[in-house]
């Protein structure tokens, strides 16, 4: 019998594939900033949101967004200001919110640690209906946002001083970027769990990164590799009986070694090809190569 | 009449309450390649980040295009090309992409029309890398990267060029690429202002040098002549020469 049989399956193999794709396509913007990290952090203040949500009996996911909004919009300020010890008022941020969060679920009436254990590691039958109808609406409105405003992130995040000069709106596209952040946090939460949410986002960028060398052709490979990763370790989780979120992360990893392992291959099939044709490269006005 | 392109008057700018720029007064008018000199820490690049908006004056007036700074709204008009060096960021990025990200600053949200596609490769083909638009920037070397920093700022077709120290660390031969890219340009009219502590094979398009000491301007005339300068090496108290001490060296190719 096929796990997709279950509706509960079919809920949760939407909300991988939704996951695998609104996760690396915000994460890149995240790495290439070299934030790679702050999906971490969104995710600690994150698990203080669904605590909250459990405490005051309403539904968790809704917490969480607006805790995790405004922990990534403190982080995005902190960052903005540049100052020194912004990284230690990080730190206070990031275990405050999970030691917050903690607490506020042993308080709480419903909370149980197998609650607790489910939104840190994700849970095949966490995802209710109505969260699927929450996923599918923030990951929508995620994807939609990016398709208008993915150029101009790109150029936010590649040079800010530029951007500023090009006369983009700098500040807001930053904030923006935070939110997004954090609603992809959100979204992810009930499949991959808050701890690993931020390896979805940054892993399989970094797999990309060892196959491609553009932006754009690293966005494709690496939406890929998160749908691959998201959906099949969702599935796999079924059969295995353990938690989807370390499963997919795991597979994610492999195909990061994977991709690592082929990269190395082919970059040195290149060089050999180079040695073979030495006129043609010698015809083109080219500089030696840092 | 046309208005300065800069119109930079009494203007003081400075970090943390000391004052790096100090009545500091700059007019450029269309057309002219000015090029900004002086040693490390003369306000140079502080008088640059004043100029683009992205320093508040703490005191002064400054118009761009006739307009005062605070109200121009016409930022594709100005290119700007920032001094190369840890530019490199977490994922890589091909020639086209860096440079497309110039056009943005005239498409907005719009998408990329088949003019907008057509400006990128002009820009790409104006500095010589339209043969690397599908390369990583990261595999570049130091001369090609300045080389994509000037295309993204040619892109939106500005009418005065910003330079800050585009041939900082970059060898001879590609100086000399980067000197014939933008004498094409000022060919076309634009109006440029080049930050520099050397000037290399730059010199000969340039029409008016600014020395910058301690925030104040020191000379303000006619550019250093090559052969004056090859000719009489020290002692001799030309007032952009003898106010360059750092820059004496390996400027005018005296090394």
């Amino acid at each position: 019998m096929s796990a997709l049989s279950f509706e509960f399956m079919q809920r949760a193999a939407l909300a991988a594939l939704l996951v695998g794709l609104t996760a690396p396509a915000v994460g890149i913007f995240l790495v290439q900033r070299r934030l790679a990290l702050m999906g971490d952090g969104i995710g600690h203040v994150a698990l203080t949101g669904v605590a909250l949500g459990f405490l005051l009996g309403t539904a968790p996911v809704l917490t969480a967004v607006i805790a995790a909004t405004i922990g990534a919009v403190v982080i995005e300020l902190v960052r903005q200001q540049g100052r020194t010890g912004g990284d230690v008022a990080l730190a206070l941020l990031f275990y405050g919110g999970i030691a917050g969060g903690v607490l506020l679920i042993g308080l709480a009436p419903g909370g149980s640690n197998a609650n607790l254990l489910s939104y840190l590691f994700g849970s095949l039958t966490a995802v209710s209906p109505a969260d699927v109808v929450l996923i599918c609406l923030l990951s929508g409105a995620l994807l939609l946002t990016l398709t208008v405003v993915g150029r101009q992130m790109f150029a936010v995040c590649h040079d800010e001083e530029y951007a500023r000069v090009a006369g983009l709106p700098v500040r807001f596209l930053n904030l923006l970027l935070a939110v997004m952040a954090a609603v992809t946090v959100t979204v992810a939460m009930r499949v991959v769990g808050l701890l690993l949410v931020s390896a979805l986002m940054v892993v399989p960028v970094a797999t990309a990164q060892q196959l491609v060398r553009g932006f754009r052709a690293t966005v494709v490979v690496a939406l890929a590799s998160g749908v691959l990763a998201s959906v099949s370790g969702v599935l796999g989780s079924y059969y295995l009986d353990t938690a989807p979120g370390a499963l997919i992360v795991v597979l994610a990893l492999g195909g990061f070694a994977v991709a690592t392992l082929l990269g190395t291959l082919v970059r040195r099939a290149r060089r050999t090809t180079d040695i073979a044709a030495p006129v043609g490269v010698a015809l083109l006005p080219q500089e030696a190569p840092r | 009449m046309t208005a300065d392109v800069i119109d930079l008057q009494d203007g003081s700018a400075g970090y943390d309450g000391r004052l790096a720029l100090s009545g500091v007064d700059l007019r450029v008018e269309a057309g002219e390649v000015v090029a900004v000199l002086g040693a490390n820490g003369s306000g140079k690049s502080t008088l640059v980040r004043a100029l683009l908006g992205l320093l508040p004056l703490s005191s002064g007036r400054l118009a761009l295009f006739g307009e005062p700074v605070q109200r121009f709204s016409h930022w594709p008009r100005i290119g700007y090309v920032p001094q190369r060096g840890g530019a490199s960021t977490g994922v890589p990025a091909t020639v086209r992409e860096v440079v497309a990200t110039g056009r943005l600053a005239r498409t907005g949200l719009r998408p990329m029309r088949a003019a907008d596609r057509a400006a990128i490769w002009r820009a790409m083909d104006a500095v010589g890398l339209a043969h690397l638009a599908r390369t990583s920037v990261a595999t570049l070397s130091g001369g090609q990267q300045q080389r994509v920093l000037i295309a993204r700022a040619l892109t939106c077709e500005p009418d005065l060029l910003v330079l800050d120290e585009p041939t900082a660390g970059v060898d001879a031969e590609n100086q000399q690429a980067l000197a014939t890219s933008l004498g094409a340009l000022v060919g076309h009219g634009a109006t440029v202002l080049l930050v520099t502590h050397e000037l290399g094979p730059m010199l000969p398009l340039i029409t008016r040098a600014v020395t910058l000491a301690d925030g104040r301007v020191l000379h303000d005339g006619p550019p250093p002549d090559s052969d004056h300068l090859h000719l009489h090496d020290h002692d001799h108290a030309h007032p952009v020469h003898d106010e360059l001490p750092s820059a004496r060296g390996s400027a005018w190719g005296l090394r």
